[in-house]
C-alpha cells in the first residue's frame, strides 16, 4: 500500500468540496442541486476517514458510516421532494419556486 | 354580649350576601324577609346592648372588640376592631332601627320594580358600610366605610339606570364626594405621620401632648378633615350634588341623603373633636360653613316646586344646623339634632315618596295640591315632621333640638351673636319652607288624584317616625322647661361640654321665646300667602328684582353654572389641546422603527433557493476568513 500523504487527501477533499459548493450555487436544477449536496458530504466523510487513519482511530470511520447512513435517509426524503416538486410545477428549475418571497 | 358587636355589622352583610347571590332566584316574599330581617335583628340586637349599657350606670362606657389583624407592615398595624361608646350607641341607633323602617316601607314601595333584589342588596350593603363607618376603632376601617357608603349611595342614586340623567347624577355624586375623601385621605396619612397610629382613640389622647392650641399642624389635619366632612355632607362649596342625588327611589334619600350618609360628615367632626378643639380657626371655619350653607340651601328651598329637592335643600340646610354647633363646640346639641333629624327628615322623604307613589310619579307640589282627605295617614305624619322641621315650639321634638342648637351658639365662647342671627335667620327660612311644602301639597287647589292608598307596610313606618319626631325631643329638655337632659348625659363620657361665656340670667328664656314665636310667625306667614293671598307671592315673582332671586335660588345659587364656567370647561379645553398625547409618541414610535426594520429586511427573503445558498456560503467565506486573519 503506498502511503498516501495527509495533505493530498486534504486537498481532494477541498476540491470536491469546492466542486459540489459550485455546482449547488451555479445549478438551476433541483436534481443536480442534491447531487452537489451529496458532493459535498462525502468531502467531509472524507476528511474524517483521514483523520481516522492518521490518529489511528476507530471515532471518524464511525462518523463517516453515520454520515453515509444520514445521506441516504436524505436522498431518499429528497427525492420524494423533488418527485413532489415536479409534480406541482411541472420543471425542475429551483427558481420556480419562490412562493416564500417576503 | 358586649364582645359580639360585631354581629350588628355581621346581619346586614348577610342579608346583602344572599340577596346578591341567589337574590334573583327568589320570590319577592323571601327577598323581602331576607332584606328586612338582617337589620330588624340588627336593630333589636342594638337596642339591647344600649339598654344594658345605659342601665349599667357607667359614666363613661366603652366596649371595644378586637376582630383580628387586618394589615401588619414595618411601623404600621392595622386591626379590624369595633369601638363603641355613647356617639357610635347613637348612631348604630339610628342606623338601624330607621334603617329598618325604612326597609319595610320599600318591600311596598318598590315591588312594581323589576330590581327588586338588587335594591335590598345594595340597601343592606349600605347599612353594613355605615354601620362599619361609625364602629371603627382606626381611621383606616372608617376610611373603608366612609367608601362603602359613598359607593352604595352612587349605585342607588343610579338605579333606575335605563335613564341616562340618573347616571348622570350618580356620577356627580360620588366624583363630588370624591374631592372631599381625597381630602379626607391626605388628613389621615398625615395625621399617620405625625403619630405613628390610626387608632382614634391613641390619636385623641395623644393630639393635646403633642399639639400647642393653634399649631400649624393640627390646623392642616383639621382643615382636611373637615374637607372629607364637607363632601360627604354637602355643605358648601361641595353641596352641588345633593339635590340631583334625588334622581334615587326615595327610600334611598330617605336613608341615605337624610338620615346617615350626609351626617357622616357631622360624625367624623365629632369623632376627632380633639384635634378640632386644637385648631380654633378651622373649627371656626366649620360654624361658618354651616352658618352659610344653612341660609343658602334655605332660600333654595324656599323656591323649589319639586317635593323631593325641598327636601333635599332642607337637609343641608339642617345639616348646616349640626355643623353650625360643631364649630361652636356644641358637640352633643349637634348630635341630638342628629338624631331628631334622621327621624323626622326620613319620616318627610317616605312620606313624599309614598305621595309620588300614588301620584303617577309626579313630583311637582304644585300639581298635588287638596291631598288632606285623600291620603289622611300620609298628611299627619307629614304635618307631624313638617313641624318639627319647623321647630313648632314645645310639642316638636325639632324645637328641643334646633333650640338647643341656637341657644348654645349664642352661649359659646366661640360663637355669638353673628353666628346666632344667621341661624335664627334659617330657622325663620325653614319655617316659611316647610309650611309651604306641606299647603301647597295638602291643601288649596284639587290637583291630581291618587290611584290608591298606601298598605300598612309604607304606613306602619311613617306613624313610628312620626311618633319619634313628636316625642324624641323630650329627652333632652331644656334648664328653663323641665330640665332634662339624658341625651347630654349620655354623650359627656364621649364629647366635651360647651364651654359658655357670661351671660344674663333670664337669657336662655328670651331667646327660646323669641325663636318659637318666629317659628309660628312664619307659618302663619305662609299660611297667609299661600291659602289667603296667593296674589303677594305672584307679584313678588313677576317683580323683576324677586324674578333674579327665584331663578337664581330656584338653581341652587349657579353653583352648578359657576362650576362648570370655573372648573369642568377649562379642564375640558386644557384636555382637548393634549386630545394626542404627546407622550404616546414615545410608544408610537417604537411601533414605527419595528415597521421600517420590517420592511427593509422583507427585502433579502426573495424565496430563491439559490440566493440563501449564495450567501451561505458567504458568510461560511467571510466566517472562516474572519477567524483567519484574528
Amino acid at each position: 500500500m503506498i502511503d498516501l500523504p495527509t495533505s493530498h487527501v486534504i486537498i481532494l477533499a477541498m476540491v470536491l468540496f469546492i466542486l459540489g459548493l459550485i455546482g449547488l450555487l451555479a445549478r438551476r436544477n433541483i436534481l443536480f442541486m442534491l447531487m452537489s449536496v451529496e458532493i459535498m458530504l462525502n468531502a467531509a466523510g472524507l476528511v474524517f476517514v483521514v483523520g481516522s487513519s492518521k490518529w489511528a482511530e476507530a471515532d471518524g470511520q464511525l462518523m463517516f458510516i453515520f454520515i453515509l447512513s444520514m445521506a441516504a435517509a436524505e436522498v431518499a426524503v429528497g427525492l420524494a421532494l423533488i418527485l413532489q416538486f415536479y409534480k406541482k410545477f411541472n420543471t425542475l428549475d429551483a427558481d420556480a419556486a419562490s412562493n416564500l418571497k417576503g | 354580649m358586649t364582645e359580639s358587636i360585631w354581629i350588628i355589622i355581621a346581619l346586614p352583610l348577610v342579608s346583602f350576601l344572599i340577596l346578591a347571590f341567589v337574590g334573583q332566584r327568589m320570590t319577592r316574599q323571601t327577598i323581602a324577609l331576607v332584606a328586612t330581617a338582617g337589620t330588624g335583628i340588627a336593630a333589636l340586637f342594638t337596642l339591647v346592648t344600649g339598654w344594658r349599657l345605659l342601665s349599667s350606670n357607667q359614666a363613661n362606657f366603652e366596649i371595644s372588640s378586637n376582630l383580628w389583624e387586618w394589615i401588619n407592615t414595618s411601623g404600621l398595624t392595622i386591626h379590624m376592631a369595633l369601638h363603641l361608646d355613647a356617639l357610635a350607641l347613637v348612631f348604630i341607633f339610628v342606623i338601624t332601627f330607621v334603617g329598618f323602617l325604612i326597609l319595610v316601607y320599600s318591600t311596598e314601595f318598590m315591588n312594581e320594580d323589576s330590581g327588586y333584589a338588587r335594591f335590598f342588596a345594595y340597601i343592606n350593603l349600605f347599612i353594613a358600610s355605615m354601620l362599619i363607618l361609625v364602629l371603627a376603632d382606626n381611621l383606616l376601617l372608617l376610611y373603608l366605610g366612609w367608601e362603602g357608603v359613598g359607593l352604595c349611595s352612587y349605585l342607588l342614586i343610579g338605579f333606575w339606570y335605563q335613564d341616562p340623567s340618573n347616571g348622570y347624577a350618580a356620577r356627580k355624586a360620588f366624583i363630588m364626594t370624591r374631592i372631599g375623601d381625597t381630602a379626607l385621605i391626605i388628613g389621615l396619612f398625615l395625621l399617620f405621620v405625625e403619630f405613628g397610629t390610626l387608632n382614634i382613640g391613641e390619636i385623641l389622647t395623644a393630639a393635646p401632648e403633642k399639639w400647642v392650641t393653634g399649631d400649624t399642624t393640627a390646623k392642616l389635619a383639621a382643615f382636611l378633615l373637615l374637607g372629607g366632612a364637607v363632601g360627604k355632607s354637602a355643605q358648601l362649596p361641595l353641596q352641588t350634588w345633593l339635590p340631583d342625588a334625588m334622581a334615587g327611589p326615595s327610600p334611598v334619600s330617605a336613608l341615605i341623603h337624610a338620615a346617615t350618609m350626609v351626617t357622616a360628615g357631622v360624625y367624623l367632626i365629632a369623632r376627632t373633636h380633639a384635634i378640632f378643639e386644637l385648631a380654633p380657626e378651622v373649627q371656626f371655619i366649620v360654624a361658618i360653613v354651616g352658618a352659610i350653607t344653612l341660609l343658602i340651601a334655605g332660600f333654595s328651598a324656599l323656591v323649589q316646586r319639586d317635593i323631593k329637592r325641598v327636601l333635599a335643600y332642607s337637609t343641608m340646610s339642617q345639616i348646616g344646623y349640626m355643623f353650625l354647633a360643631l364649630g361652636v363646640g356644641a358637640w352633643s346639641a349637634a348630635i341630638f339634632h342628629f338624631m331628631i333629624h334622621a327621624f323626622f327628615k326620613a319620616l318627610l322623604f317616605l312620606g313624599a315618596g309614598a305621595i309620588i307613589m300614588v301620584l303617577h310619579h309626579e313630583h311637582d307640589m304644585f300639581k298635588m295640591g287638596g291631598l288632606y282627605k285623600k291620603l289622611p295617614v300620609i298628611f299627619w305624619t307629614f304635618l307631624i315632621a313638617s313641624a318639627s322641621l319647623a321647630a313648632l315650639p314645645l310639642v316638636t321634638a325639632g324645637f328641643y333640638s334646633k333650640d338647643l342648637i341656637l341657644w348654645q351658639v349664642f352661649a359659646s365662647n366661640i360663637g355669638g351673636s353673628g353666628l346666632w342671627a344667621m341661624g335664627f335667620a334659617g330657622a325663620f327660612i325653614t319655617a316659611l319652607y316647610s309650611s309651604r311644602m306641606v299647603l301647597v301639597t295638602f291643601f288649596g287647589k284639587t290637583g291630581i288624584s291618587p290611584t290608591h292608598r298606601p298598605g300598612w307596610a309604607i304606613t306602619t313606618p311613617l306613624l313610628v317616625l312620626a311618633f319619634l319626631s313628636f316625642a324624641g325631643g323630650f329627652i333632652e329638655l331644656p334648664h328653663t322647661m323641665g330640665h332634662t337632659q339624658l341625651f347630654s348625659e349620655m354623650l359627656h363620657g364621649t364629647l366635651p361640654a360647651l364651654t359658655m361665656r357670661e351671660l344674663p340670667a333670664n337669657g336662655e328664656l328670651m331667646l327660646q321665646i323669641i325663636t318659637g314665636l318666629t317659628s309660628i310667625i312664619a307659618v302663619g306667614l305662609a299660611c297667609l300667602v299661600y291659602l289667603r293671598r296667593p296674589s303677594i307671592v305672584n307679584q313678588l315673582k313677576s317683580s323683576s328684582f324677586g324674578n333674579l332671586f327665584v331663578r337664581l335660588w330656584f338653581t341652587g345659587w349657579g353653583f352648578d353654572v359657576m362650576y362648570n364656567a370655573l372648573i369642568v370647561r377649562p379642564l375640558v379645553s386644557i384636555s382637548k389641546l393634549n386630545k394626542k398625547d404627546i407622550l404616546d409618541n414615545i410608544s408610537i414610535g417604537v411601533s414605527r422603527l419595528m415597521a421600517f426594520g420590517n420592511s427593509q429586511l422583507v427585502l433579502s427573503q426573495s424565496g430563491k433557493l439559490r440566493w440563501y445558498m449564495m450567501i451561505i456560503a458567504l458568510g461560511a467565506i467571510l466566517t472562516l476568513t474572519l477567524s483567519i486573519v484574528i
